[in-house]
């Protein structure tokens, strides 16, 4: 394997990083997570296990109106109550920020306005989080209660409730309501003369509601700031980087002020890559000189923490008798709460990703509601956008008697295609999941009364991002990595099999931590299913120049040229006869005398990999609707997705049946509802149904590896891609059991048996 | 300087004359979104907001050292982020 001599890492990127000959030896097997026996034993610490001595408890008094104008906050008889330390309003924080700096610190805690049900308005700590509670209650806020909206379709109309004015940026359509704040257009062709080919053209409406990431971990965290303005956090984050970043700026203090600790993390799925409580946390803590600890109730998560977008989407496609795709054209208007930047953008460029389309056109419209701002959330965007897409794709399908694989054999975007987006395809594996699919047991086996099968494809772009990591080598040879990329998914197992693959080491030869701010370079957020490939890369770059660096103790030791000298086994070895007669020196023997021959030796990478290569993936779901209860109970389910390279394919299939088994609870169950008060009505897990282990059967997995060429082993990223199939997939299954279709998500029982109704009324 | 062109969204287009791609002068990224902002004024709200750039089908999600060539295809995108 080429060792990259040479090449630089600081900017400039090679397009062609994949490098990778003959068979792997660690990538590609299960060994035990290294993260494993901490967590099955309950040794792990998460956000919540962190204590400091004299540690305050915080709590966060929240707005009980969907939107009023906060005339007046007295916080008075709250700071005299015996055991209160501090109390902290919008006027300890930052002033003139701008932009999404200035969103978030309104999103955290509340300015002139309260803009949702659940908007922090002041925060109190206290010498027990009862006291801290008790405290909330003699805060005396005076509300203007103000109109409000919190549907999509009704923010836009005329007449609603303006959530902020002037909110809107450039290019948003002349005449829009003001609560439509941000627009995107994209495609190419001439739609109309695409339609105008099509033997059948359809147009649905569809809508989805805003779901939340459902991460068992609330958001937690612990912070100190002594008098010399430095200060430290320990919090459950998916970027501590960015949280020290976004708390420096909403507190004013330069970013090397706080170092941020990760810690071990109870799931995120793109909802924790932002802050909610740490600023707070931080802004206590530096009122009253204290650890202040800080930890949202559920209710909180799901009031004032991030769901996704809710969507309202019309899509319209065209199809030859043949199957062929003629045009497509969709509009998908997604809600974003009280704040821009609704993932609209992605949901449009996303939606027809999947197709070879020669005429193809999407709109977005980011509209404000009095909801809380939205965060990512697995592939943001994405899923709703295959929601009503390949709802359509199946029902031309159904109506010109064609086989839905087949169909989608036909029109898939491969090499060469021009993406629905713009740009051409490279190498990518949408139409080897498709042959995967249409070659499984699944697709043919047999279905019984009242069950049907849905097929979906899916697509995410994936991310790279700044990444910095360190090797470093024991003196008896054993290797420790420090990567910035918090684990959320068994990235640790992965990095350090990479590891053991470069150096030639057993995987339990290396120990991978997450390391602080003050530790390592900046690290993006685990996000964009980034951290196999990017931080992946970094590894397999760091363990290589800590290659480089053991060759030339061996050459030095020697007396030849590095060039003379190669690794393989975990040694180095003389490259052949004209090298000289030496015995092979292990990486043991280097790293025991290291401190003799040199010094210590470690490996390090610093950039920004921009390889990651979008991904594809084709979901097949077979479920059973009872015609009495309007219950659909998912029956089977088989996830065919293309990983590049699987890495531990444990894990990659784990990631598959998460994404699988989130995508099958937005589709059936999960939903904000918010009463005719703008007020959440279900912020707890009994009414906030998630699918448990009893609802679901077993996800199948097959892993497709068509290697990424941006990755040295062919890596693409995984976490994301499982997230986006299902809702159309699940939402097929259930039109093709109930005869009839589904346009509206959830399908929870009672809105089935409404169109079984309908149906039997002669309505559907 | 040799010149490269660069494909918009259609949004952005307006901004540019209507046109669906326009030629600057650029060795790489950043030279290459300079150059927009300069010769195209009412593009750079969206520029300053963040944008990916796609060379021959491979998304650059942040770099301005990225060389870009004449005769790469070169889409601008909305800055990508994930979950």
């Amino acid at each position: 394997m080429a060792l990259d001599e040479g090449k630089d890492v600081k900017g400039g990127h090679d397009a062609r990083e994949y490098d990778h000959e003959g068979e792997f030896r660690h990538v590609g097997t299960r060994p035990d997570r290294p993260d494993g026996v901490d967590k099955v034993t309950g040794r792990a610490r998460f956000g919540a296990d962190a204590y400091a001595p004299g540690m305050l408890h915080a709590a966060i008094l929240r707005s009980p109106h969907a939107h009023a104008r906060i005339l007046k906050i007295d916080t008075s008889r709250a700071e005299a109550l015996e055991g209160v330390k501090a109390v902290v309003t919008r006027a300890d924080f930052a002033s003139g920020l701008e932009g999404e700096d200035w969103n978030i610190l309104e999103n955290i805690m509340a300015g002139e306005k309260a803009l949702y049900d659940g908007h922090a308005i002041a925060a109190v700590a206290a010498t027990s989080k009862f006291i801290a509670r008790d405290a909330l209650e003699l805060i005396e806020v005076e509300y203007e209660i103000l109109p409000h909206v919190t549907d999509v379709d009704e923010a836009m109309q005329p007449g609603a409730p303006v959530i902020r004015e002037g909110a809107a940026e450039p290019g948003v359509p002349e005449g829009m309501h003001p609560n439509v704040v941000r627009y995107h257009e994209s495609g190419h062709g001439d739609v109309e003369a695409g339609f105008a080919e099509a033997d059948l053209v359809i147009e649905r409406h569809f809508t989805t509601e805003a779901t939340h990431q459902g991460y068992i971990e609330p958001h937690a965290c612990l912070a100190q700031m002594g008098p010399d303005g430095r200060g430290e956090l320990w919090c459950t984050t998916q970027g501590h980087w960015n949280v020290q970043k976004l708390c420096a700026k909403l507190l004013g203090v330069e970013a090397s002020a706080i170092r941020v600790t990760a810690s071990e993390i109870g799931g995120g799925f793109g909802g924790k890559t932002t802050v909610f409580i740490e600023p707070v946390a931080m802004a206590l803590a530096r009122k009253t000189g204290r650890p202040v600890k800080l930890v949202m109730s559920r209710e909180e998560v799901f009031r004032a923490s991030g769901p996704t977008s809710s969507a309202s989407m019309d899509v319209r496609i065209g199809m030859k008798k043949d199957g062929t795709m003629t045009a497509a054209e969709g509009t998908f208007r997604l809600q974003g709460g009280a704040f821009p930047y609704a993932p609209m953008e992605f949901t449009a460029m996303c939606a027809f990703a999947c197709y070879d389309l020669k005429h193809v056109r999407q709109r977005g419209f980011d509209v404000m509601t009095n909801r809380p701002k939205q965060a990512a959330y697995r592939a943001p965007g994405s899923p709703m956008a295959a929601f009503a897409v390949e709802s359509v794709v199946d029902e031309l399908c159904q109506k010109l008697g064609l086989d839905p694989i087949e169909v989608r054999l036909k029109n898939a975007a491969r090499e060469g295609t021009r993406a629905s987006y713009g740009p051409t395809y490279p190498r990518i594996g949408l139409v080897e999941t498709l042959e995967a699919a249409r070659a499984h047991p699944h697709y043919c086996a047999p279905l019984g009364p009242n069950q049907g099968r849905g097929v979906s494809c899916g697509f995410w772009f994936n991310f790279g991002g700044e990444t910095s990591v360190t090797l470093a080598l024991s003196m008896d040879g054993t290797a420790q990595i420090a990567v910035g990329t918090p684990d959320i998914g068994g990235s640790r197992a992965s990095m350090a099999l990479m590891a053991a693959e470069e150096l030639g080491i057993p995987y339990e030869d290396v120990r991978v931590t997450i390391a602080d701010t003050a530790s390592l370079g900046y690290n993006e957020i685990s996000h964009g299913s980034r951290v196999t490939y990017a931080s992946g890369l970094a590894v397999i770059k760091a363990a290589r120049d800590a290659k480089r660096k053991l060759i030339a103790r061996a050459a030095d030791k020697w007396g030849i040229d590095p060039e003379a000298v190669e690794w393989r086994d975990g040694a180095a070895h003389p490259a052949g006869e004209n090298a000289g007669d030496f015995e092979p020196l292990s990486i043991k023997e280097i790293c025991a005398e290291m401190g003799a021959t040199g010094g210590p030796i470690a490996g390090h990478y610093e950039a920004t990999p921009e390889g990651a290569g979008v991904s594809f993936a084709t979901h097949i779901v077979d479920a059973e609707l009872d015609p009495e209860t309007g219950k659909t109970t998912i029956l089977r389910y088989t996830v065919v997705q293309d990983a590049g390279k699987a890495v531990h394919p444990s894990y990659v299939e784990g990631q598959f049946q998460g994404g699988a088994a989130q995508g099958i609870g937005w589709a059936l169950n999960e939903e904000y509802i918010y009463g005719e008060d703008g007020r959440l009505q279900n912020p707890g897990f009994l009414d906030y149904r998630i699918p448990v282990a009893s609802d679901l059967p077993m996800i199948d997995t097959v892993i497709v590896e068509v290697p990424n060429p941006g990755h040295p082993y062919g890596v693409r990223g995984v976490g994301e891609t499982s997230i986006c199939p299902p809702l159309a997939a699940v939402a097929n299954a259930v039109s093709n059991a109930a005869g009839l279709r589904l346009r509206q998500l959830p399908m929870r029982p009672a809105r089935i048996l409404e169109a079984l109704e309908a149906k039997a009324d002669g309505e559907g | 300087m040799a010149k490269v062109k660069v494909h918009l969204w259609s949004a952005l287009r307006a901004h540019a004359g209507g046109a669906e791609a326009v030629e600057v002068e650029a060795r790489n990224i950043g030279q290459m979104l300079d150059a927009l902002r300069a010769r195209y004024p009412g593009l750079a709200p969206a520029l300053d907001a963040g944008v990916s750039v796609s060379i021959d089908g491979r998304i650059i999600a942040a770099s301005l050292t990225e060389p870009v060539a004449p005769g790469q295809e070169i889409y601008l995108m909305q800055r990508l982020k994930g979950g």
